[in-house]
């Protein structure tokens, strides 16, 4: 069985800065896959590559077996793919019924108006939001933004999301509202990619994780062996705080 | 749609455009009010593109002028029909947009707003060049072309309809992009383009469709317009104060509605007749246009209807 994603010695450099250097994984159906590293590892970089947003200079990237590298990002929407921003892009004067029916009209049914109201609002009450339906998006808090950033995106009913740092920013309450949801979501059987800076979510969360240091694969594997791993933990020691947060989240 | 309140508004002002003059005789009314609606026309379809994408074309009386010429060239050379020669305009000018859509409306922002001006300078220095449209004398129709239309004086009055007629197709256009599929993607992309493209919206078909759609039925009127003046020269078809005009109607009224962008035209259309025929002010009325934009842009951004809206929130259920 071919995975779901799949990425393939992947490069992508700024002018001289090399973001992510021949990188190579898969995503399998189904399961949520953590992408970890310190600011810079070129964690948001490998999303823009993967939903189209940047062109990658080497490499192929394939989902669900078709050759995606490269097509625009309303393409690569169309084939189920969906993402959250780490920095939210609400429709601001839209309401958040308007911002979810934009990602089920465009999504990967490519539904009509009406119907995709339906699954719009469905959506919005599987992350909280049925009660601000008609609220303009500019209206809501950070947390509320956030939250439609992930309702616009399940919208779409993809098969794989890119969630790119859905808790930042969040108060404990919200981010064990936000962890919920997301474990909702892959009850669904949804693939998941997540990028993460707070260890103790992405750890119990996720199946897999997979560490990024300046562009490259660092280590993979299970959340217990990843922590572990004296590479990782070195890269991690430029920013204390964060090391001591990967030690202690480790489970035992 | 038949269910819908605003579709029987704009049948009625429809019907009021159409009647009103034609009651009395009353050249006069008929006259000012065949100018409110090219204004609608214009800023209506002007209004796909910086109300719903949020692309502002500073060139959109291209189309018009375009238009204008196709028309009168295929009446007086070719001796086609009045409609054929209409149609043709409409299809040619929005093909031709669609087109140049796909290329120009990579740029944005103020990249785009030059690049629509430069558009409509060059079509004019083209057609100022080309001899077989008179180059920049422009063509002069006799008073023949008239005579399948019932004469002169009739054919004034077929000609209005027509026009009205044009101007009610604008009004419905508007009306069925924004209740639709495209009309919410375009308003997504007028929002925030990239979020737009990543939700799956096709950015680059949609614009182009919209910036063809735009052109369609100003060229038409186009068409009719300098059919009925019987001549067209490069600096009355392509003058840009026009598609000021249009923008300056577009933003006081209310970017994005159609009942704020028609009432707004209808309201410019009145106040420059006054202005041109009031002593004091003639000639004056870009300068009090101005004056206007600059008003609703600092103190009124969401124009005429947004402060409808605010003050009457019910409205917005009604008048889209």
């Amino acid at each position: 069985m071919t995975a779901l994603l799949e990425v393939d010695e992947v490069s992508k450099s700024f002018g001289g800065v090399q973001a992510v250097r021949e990188l190579s994984f898969a995503v399998q159906g189904g399961e949520i896959l953590g992408l970890i590293g310190p600011n810079g590892a070129g964690k948001s970089t490998l999303f823009n590559l993967i939903n189209g947003v940047f062109t990658p200079e080497l490499g192929r990237i394939r989902f669900r077996g078709i050759d995606i590298t490269g097509k625009p990002p309303y393409r690569i929407a169309r084939h189920g793919l969906s993402r959250t921003h780490q920095i939210v892009q609400p429709l601001t004067s839209m309401t958040v019924l308007e911002n979810c029916t934009v990602g089920a009209c465009f999504g990967r049914e490519n539904l009509p108006l009406a119907r995709a109201r339906e699954v719009a609002r469905e959506a919005a009450v599987v992350v909280g939001l049925e009660d601000r339906l008609r609220m303009p998006a500019s209206q809501l808090t950070i947390a509320g933004k956030k939250r439609l950033e992930l309702a616009r995106a399940l919208s779409a009913q993809p098969l794989l999301l890119l969630l790119d740092e859905v808790l930042a920013g969040l108060n404990p309450t919200e981010i064990e509202h936000m962890i919920t949801v997301i474990r909702r979501i892959r009850e669904g059987g949804m693939a998941i990619v997540i990028i993460e800076h707070l260890m103790q979510a992405i750890m119990t969360l996720s199946d897999r994780i997979i560490v990024l240091n300046s562009g490259e694969k660092l280590a993979e594997g299970l959340p217990s062996v990843v922590a572990r791993d004296p590479r990782v933990i070195e890269a991690y020691l430029g920013d204390p705080a964060l090391a001591a947060e990967l030690h202690e989240a480790s489970p035992a | 749609m038949l269910r819908r309140p605003f579709f029987w508004i704009i049948a009625l002002v429809i019907a009021v455009f159409a009647l009103a003059p034609a009651i009395g005789n009353d050249v006069q009314m008929r006259e000012s009010l065949l100018l409110a609606a090219v204004y609608i026309t214009l800023a209506s379809n002007l209004n796909l593109m910086l109300g719903y994408a949020g692309y502002v074309n500073f060139g959109s009386i291209v189309f018009f002028g375009l238009g204008g010429y196709i028309c009168v060239y295929f009446v007086s050379a070719q001796n086609w029909p009045l409609a054929a020669g209409m149609l043709a305009a409409g299809i040619a000018v929005s093909a031709l947009a669609f087109l140049f859509g796909l290329g120009v409306l990579r740029l944005r922002g103020a990249f785009f707003a030059l690049s629509t001006i430069g558009i409509n300078e060059a079509v004019q220095a083209f057609v100022s060049n080309f001899e077989p449209w008179g180059g920049s004398s422009g063509i002069y129709l006799s008073a023949e072309v008239f005579q399948p239309l019932g004469g002169p004086g009739q054919a004034l009055w077929i000609i209005y309809f027509l026009i009205v007629g044009v101007m009610g197709l604008s009004l419905f256009l508007s009306y069925a992009i924004k209740t639709s599929k495209v009309g919410l993607g375009l308003l997504a992309i007028g929002q925030n383009e990239d979020a737009a493209a990543i939700l799956g919206v096709p950015t680059p078909f949609y614009k182009a469709l919209a910036y063809s759609a735009s052109a369609f039925l100003p060229a038409i009127a186009g068409g009719l317009y300098f059919f009925k003046s019987a001549f067209i020269q490069p600096s009355d078809a392509f003058d840009l104060s026009l598609s000021t005009e249009a923008m300056v109607i577009t933003m006081l009224g209310g970017q994005g509605t159609v009942t704020g962008v028609a009432l707004g035209a209808y309201l410019y259309e009145e106040l420059r007749g006054f202005l041109l025929t009031s002593e004091a002010f003639s000639h004056f009325q870009l300068v009090i246009a101005g004056v206007l934009l600059l008003i609703t842009v600092l103190f009124f951004p969401s124009g005429l209807m947004g402060w409808i809206y605010s003050r009457f929130p019910r409205t917005q259920r009604v008048l889209e």
